[in-house]
């Protein structure tokens, strides 16, 4: 279980209204540009964050009123009806390529896609690579949770090895099932790429990571640089057969151990996966060393 | 009796919580707990304790749009039973 | 009015850019190829966007992404392309997305493909299948008013002898009634205004909890209702006395007219009748027609399609006999023995007695 604490003597405060003493407003229950909480989505889903993360990037861009998305097929398709933009949806895969003949005639507003793991990687791999080869001045922003969450947790293409789905009970074995892909490696040294980062929604700071990322790719896209892409990791209890509290630490530990975090492509550099996960091994072992 | 400061505060809508528990270890200050009760649908809730910092880390994790976060303009004392022994926060 | 001599593909390009097409997207195949590159050279000249497309997925994933934004769009390829886009196809109906798609098949063995269509769901597509250039110009323009009227795709049935007989044609901008505004097409504006647009497949709306995907089906269902009973188009001559009717459509209806006129001039009492629309099929004005008639011959250029449609038209009123057959060029782009006038007169003559 987590390390709640448990406190029982302490008197707990009053949370159902606005306080009474003078106090400034911080964060709202929804962003603007979400119509209403409510959801359908299980408890403890990463897509949610990454998706309230996102309107927020787009409303603070002040691009709410010059927006169009584009919206594979998942869990998080369920946020269509309450997303707030101009909305088209596509089938499994394909946002890329709807994205692009929607930004080719309306080049002056800001076309994002949001697809998941199965959608983008799985059914539409082709769809992204040729968009992002292409330069095509969308951003494409994948959750990735390692699993078809919407059918219950199958393994997709970017399941890390080891990694149980109810299609590879035993957890997914290299022999037998393959390797996963690392997508935004694929993407970040294409020719039309500008921006490729990975962010996670495990914690606090790195949803504010995720949300720069976001804003980066987007600023790209404004710009007229060419392809932006964001992979978001985001839990999914259900599918991962874990519960709900230990989603966060499953999302880091083991999609995060192969699917490391950071920005692999903007205007500086060009690093690779396994480069952000040396780097990340090379801060910790200094952190670890003794003070001399 | 001791204080414990409050530089911010929250509002929680209850009845929406899916009862995950991710604003617990979230909670910079450690002032989340969740409830003993269960709302309407079954799920227990977080519940707030004195020492919350308005910091917002809550909000960022809830993925069911549960919190609301405030700063106060002054900070607020809350007389607390003697909790030092427990280990709790403390002012 | 000037004419000028062209090839069908470019003249179907022209009547697609004076219709106001803005966004083109294809992957070459023979026949489509030639439509691809006369699109590909003149439509960014016209202002308007041609992709060349990495596979056919792609091509019509564009395609839906431009009609969204309320762009006059258009995408096509042969059967076999059109067979990978069917996916797309099927659900971008649903999604009431108005396209013209140029079908330029490899002859007349995508008859069944274009009416039905290989994908899921209920959905019909609009199918013109020009006789000549001449009339593809007419009809090119038509499908796109005819997808803009009804939100729903349009086809525009061709093949090798159409995509490369150059005919004198005039290509002018058509009259059409006024056209609704495009409301529901996303332009990027309305966000945060709780209005904004939500271009999908099963009615989804803003703010709804919830989807009710039976009420619109049945809604879609009822529009193609009414397409059905509205659009229907054919061409007939002689029928008021025929003892056999020759049905036939596209290009290889042009020789049976031909033949029916001859064998007319001779006397012999046979009558012409042509779908110009495939899907609707004009079923009761084939029925009519079929009453007074001893013999209905079916002319087509594949194993029998059209004849399923001539046969649910005809309903018994007289026997159906199917005329046509498989008959393609060495490298089966569907130019076969069977185009040649000699020919069809002669399987005409066949069954007249």
């Amino acid at each position: 279980m987590s390390d709640r604490p448990v406190l029982p003597e302490l008197p707990t405060l009053p949370t159902d209204a606005p306080p009474s003493e003078p106090a400034r407003q911080l964060g709202h229950f929804r962003p603007r540009l979400l119509l209403h909480e409510d959801h359908d989505l299980c408890p403890g889903c990463g897509e949610p964050l990454a998706i309230r993360t996102l309107l927020e990037v787009i409303d603070e861009m002040g691009e709410a009123e010059n927006t169009i998305g584009v919206v594979g097929i998942g869990c998080y398709t369920a946020f269509t009806s309450t997303m707030d933009v101009d909305l088209v949806q596509a089938l499994h895969g394909r946002a890329p390529s709807v994205a692009t003949g929607a930004k080719r005639m309306r080049p002056e507003t800001i076309v994002f896609t949001l697809q998941g793991d199965g959608d983008m990687v799985n059914e539409g791999l082709q769809e992204v690579l040729h968009t992002a080869a292409r330069g095509e001045s969308v951003t494409c922003v994948m959750l990735n949770n390692g699993v078809f969450g919407e059918t219950g947790g199958h393994m997709t293409a970017t399941t890390v090895l080891g990694q149980r789905t109810k299609n590879s009970l035993e957890g997914r074995d290299a022999g037998y099932h393959g390797y996963p892909i690392l997508i935004a490696d694929l993407l970040a040294p294409l020719g039309g790429t500008a921006y490729a980062a990975r962010g996670s929604v495990h914690d606090a700071p790195a949803v504010g990571r995720t949300k720069n990322m976001l804003r980066r790719a987007l600023e790209t896209q404004r710009r007229g640089d060419g392809f932006s892409f964001v992979e978001i990791l985001t839990m999914c209890p259900t599918g991962w057969f874990v519960p709900t509290a230990e989603g966060p630490g499953y999302l880091n530990s083991v999609l995060g151990a192969v699917h490391a975090t950071g920005e692999l492509r903007n205007a500086e550099r060009l690093v690779t996966t396994a480069e952000l996960l040396q780097a990340a091994k090379d801060d910790a072992g200094r952190r670890e060393e003794p003070l001399s | 009796m001791s204080t414990v400061e409050a530089r911010g505060t929250i509002t929680i809508a209850v009845e929406r919580c899916k009862g995950c528990e991710l604003c617990i270890p979230a909670c910079p200050p450690r002032v989340l707990r969740m409830s003993a009760d269960h709302n309407e649908t079954g799920y227990a809730y977080p519940e707030l304790l004195p020492g919350c910092t308005g910091c917002g880390a809550c909000l960022l994790v809830c993925p069911d749009f549960c919190f609301e976060v405030y700063q106060y303009e002054t900070p607020i004392l809350h007389e607390v039973g003697a909790i030092g022994d427990l280990g709790g926060p403390e002012s | 009015m000037t004419r000028t001599l062209m090839e069908g593909s470019s003249a179907i390009t022209e009547a697609a850019i004076a219709a106001g097409c803005r966004f083109f997207a294809g992957y070459p195949m023979t026949p489509f190829t030639e439509l691809l590159e006369s699109f590909a050279r003149r439509l960014p000249e016209s202002g308007g966007v041609c992709i060349n497309a990495e596979s056919e997925l792609e091509a019509v994933g564009m395609a839906w992404g431009a009609a969204a934004t309320g762009a006059r769009a258009a995408t096509g390829s042969t059967g076999q392309g059109l067979a990978l886009m069917q996916e797309s196809l099927s659900e971008l109906t649903r999604a009431e997305l108005p396209l013209v798609i140029f079908h330029m098949a490899r002859g007349q063995s995508d008859y069944t493909q274009a009416t039905r269509g290989g994908g899921h769901g209920d959905y019909h597509h609009v199918v013109l299948a020009p006789i000549d250039v001449h009339e593809a110009v007419e009809h090119t323009q038509l499908a796109f008013h005819l997808a803009d009227r009804w939100r729903n795709p349009v086809h525009l049935y061709g093949d090798f002898l159409l995509a490369h007989t150059s005919e004198a044609v005039s290509i002018e901008a058509a009259e059409f009634e006024p056209l609704p505004e495009k409301d529901w097409a996303v332009d990027g504006t309305l966000g945060g205004s709780g209005r904004s647009r939500n271009v999908n497949p099963i009615g989804m709306t803003k703010g709804a909890k919830g989807i009710e995907p039976e009420s619109f089906w049945k809604r879609l269902q009822a529009k193609h209702d009414q397409i059905a009973r509205e659009e229907v188009r054919f061409e007939a001559e002689f029928t008021e006395d025929a003892e056999l009717l020759v049905v036939a459509f596209g290009s290889l209806a042009r020789f049976a007219r031909y033949a029916v006129r001859e064998l007319r001039r001779a006397g012999v009492r046979v009558g012409y009748w042509r779908p110009i629309t495939l899907w609707p099929f004009p079923t009761e004005a084939l029925a009519e027609v079929a009453e007074g008639v001893e013999r209905v011959a079916v002319l087509e250029q594949n194993a029998g399609q059209m004849i399923d449609d001539v046969r649910l038209s005809v309903l018994g009123r007289s026997p159906v006999v199917p005329i046509g057959e498989i008959s393609s060029d060495e490298a089966g782009f569907g130019i076969g023995p069977i185009f040649d006038l000699e020919d069809v007169r002669r399987r005409i003559q066949e069954v007249c007695t």
